[in-house]
């Protein structure tokens, strides 16, 4: 399994929206070099018949019953928001300049 | 008279109920003691003592009027570990992205403590979000174990686990995804359970790798771990991944354990062969060889089984649980609640979150999130998760077949005693190696604790001894833990516990 390099940890980082510094993208790359290269040992085990679990205890057709509960109030849903304006979130602007 | 915070839960419990002291005596003793060692320490990222005393008041009162009491901890005091929602104190997970968060609803296990009674005294430190093995990445600095002061106090769970060595609590609260609650547990000489997958709600515990977070209990008794462990178990509606299925009974089975004339006569017991070896510690190694012994003693058949893929649980569980970390984590975002930096009315919200996030989050936070993306990313899917769910199918049928010929298995919980803080914060893979034992039970969903074996032999630090058991076979491991600590602390002289240097004389 190859390693990983400084622009691919930065393209990473730029998914995951992180805005990392310089200095943090020397560190890590080096560090996530490191992990994956040990991680990919998974690899060593021959699998290939073998199903994949994502729960441990699976469970399926979970239910409850149908019946109308509470819910959060306006002012709990807001009392955290770092900005609120006229009762709703308040949010930076999410669209770009015109092209 | 007696000190209050050197008592085991179940004997406050029945001091308290008994009317011998009142519940508010126990909790201000407690506080006290925080006040006294938490400078130092920091385990206690914050303690609610107007709340605490309010609550116990509100026992001695029910008590007062002639009522039974709500459960059989009604009265005793609970560190909380910061992960679980509490509508009157912060909730952070250890991280500045939530600095100073009130959650606007309890957690299910908040609300079962509350309502059986037990007093919650404030809210644990831990590594950020509960990634990592020695609360180093907090965001609010490392706590540091009673043992030594220089150590780490074990992780994620390390507030908690300190705070019982401490004698702050009599009982906390941890939770374990990858070890979390085991070896902390294994580093300051005090029991911690991880239940089957399912066992204990999840509904508030802010989640980290869902598959694998399980909240469970910690003490400094295996009796106290059964007693909070049936306060806190049981289905719960909220969760979808909460099992509906009767809770073992836990407690009768480690209260009978721990009679003088019980034994483990014709139970099995396997040493997992894997679990030994290179990277060990030789006082590790040594404690565990003669907690085996103590076991045989206790006329328990003692085989060992091997459980060849436990090897390849740790490079499984650092895909698994940082890929379901980067989808748990893309929730802040900066909008709704939390930290919120660079919004000054010209930048993006795209722009505003990545600042935020960068700003918000510790490094090794930072680094799963990264690896969890690769992972997830369509080129490496295969390679890297999809081996990983297959791995974790491969080490649940390990455990099959030796529950096959085993009732529990056995290892030490750790390949080392607690090292010393800034050991290894800058090396990730030497870090991680800290949970090595307890993964395997963590992807396979299977209950398993650890409690005290002894003390390594040249440095005089703790050792844990874990048990793990079958899928909701809590009982099984209660009683051999209860058994195996009755006659460790008769063999040694008293519980290891008691054997913690004087925080006094060491914080001066």
């Amino acid at each position: 399994m190859s390693g990983i390099s400084r622009d691919e940890v930065a393209h990473l980082a730029r998914l995951a929206r992180l805005a990392v510094t310089d200095a943090e993208l020397e560190t890590f790359a080096g560090q996530l070099d490191v992990i994956l290269r040990s991680v990919a040992r998974v690899g060593e085990v021959a699998a290939q018949d073998i199903p994949p679990t994502s729960h441990a205890v699976p469970l399926t057709n979970v239910y409850r019953d149908d019946v109308p509960r509470g819910g959060l109030d306006q002012r709990a849903a807001l009392a955290a928001a770092p900005a609120a304006e006229q009762g709703r979130f308040r949010v930076p602007r999410i669209l770009g300049e015109p092209q | 008279m007696t000190d209050l915070t050197h008592l085991t839960a179940a004997e406050l419990a029945s001091r308290i109920h008994a009317r011998e002291v009142s519940a508010v005596e126990v909790t201000k003793a407690h506080l006290d003691r925080i006040a006294l060692v938490n400078p130092d320490l920091n385990l206690f990222l914050h303690v609610d003592a107007a709340g605490a005393v309010a609550a116990a008041r509100a026992v001695d009162e029910a008590l007062d009027a002639g009522r039974a009491p709500a459960s059989p901890l009604a009265g005793v005091p609970l560190a909380l570990k910061d992960v679980f929602t509490t509508v009157d104190m912060p909730t952070t997970c250890g991280s500045r992205i939530l600095h100073g968060w009130r959650p606007p609803y309890d957690a299910t296990l908040t609300r079962r403590l509350r309502e059986a009674g037990v007093v919650i005294l404030g809210k644990t430190n831990m590594d950020e979000f509960a990634m990592g093995s020695s609360t180093e990445n907090s965001a609010y600095g490392p706590s540091r174990n009673p043992w030594d002061l220089s150590r780490i106090p074990g992780g994620s769970g390390g507030g908690s686990s300190a705070s019982l060595a401490a004698f702050c609590a009599p009982l906390a609260i941890g939770t374990d995804t990858g070890g979390s609650i085991r070896q902390p547990a294994a580093m300051t000489a005090t029991v911690g359970v991880k239940p089957t997958y399912g066992g204990v709600s999840r509904y508030g515990l802010v989640a980290f790798s869902s598959s694998l977070d399980q909240g469970g209990p910690c003490a400094r008794t295996v009796l106290d771990a059964a007693l909070l462990h049936e306060v806190i178990a049981g289905h719960d509606p909220l969760d979808s991944t909460s099992i509906d299925a009767p809770v073992p009974s836990m407690v009768e089975a480690a209260a009978e354990a721990a009679r003088e004339t019980a034994n483990l006569s014709g139970l099995r017991i396997g040493v997992v062969t894997e679990f030994s070896g290179e990277g060990y510690q030789a006082g590790v190694l040594a404690s565990f060889a003669n907690a085996v012994r103590l076991l045989q003693g206790l006329g328990a058949e003692v085989v060992e089984v091997s459980c060849p893929h436990f090897l390849y649980g740790l490079p499984a569980y650092y895909l698994i649980a940082p890929s379901e970390c980067s989808s748990n984590l893309a929730r802040f975002d900066a909008m709704r609640y939390g930290l919120r930096v660079g919004d000054d009315g010209v930048a993006s919200a795209e722009e505003v979150m990545s600042v935020t996030r960068e700003a918000g989050f510790g490094a090794e936070v930072k680094r799963r999130i990264m690896i969890g993306t690769y992972a997830l990313s369509s080129g490496y899917y295969d390679a890297y998760y999809g081996q990983a769910q297959k791995v974790r199918t491969l080490i649940s049928r390990d455990f099959t077949a030796a529950f096959e010929r085993v009732d529990v298995l056995v290892s030490p919980t750790t390949p080392t005693t607690a090292f010393k803080i800034g050991e290894r914060i800058d090396d990730p893979m030497a870090m991680y190696l800290a949970d090595l034992c307890t993964i395997p039970a963590s992807l396979a969903g299977t209950p398993a604790m650890s409690v005290p074996s002894g003390l390594s032999e040249n440095e005089g630090l703790p050792v844990g001894l874990q048990i793990m058991a079958p899928a909701l076979a809590e009982d099984r491991m209660y009683r051999v833990a209860a058994a195996f600590e009755r006659v460790r602390d008769e063999a040694d002289g008293g519980a290891l516990s008691c054997r913690v240097p004087d925080l006094e004389v060491a914080v001066q």
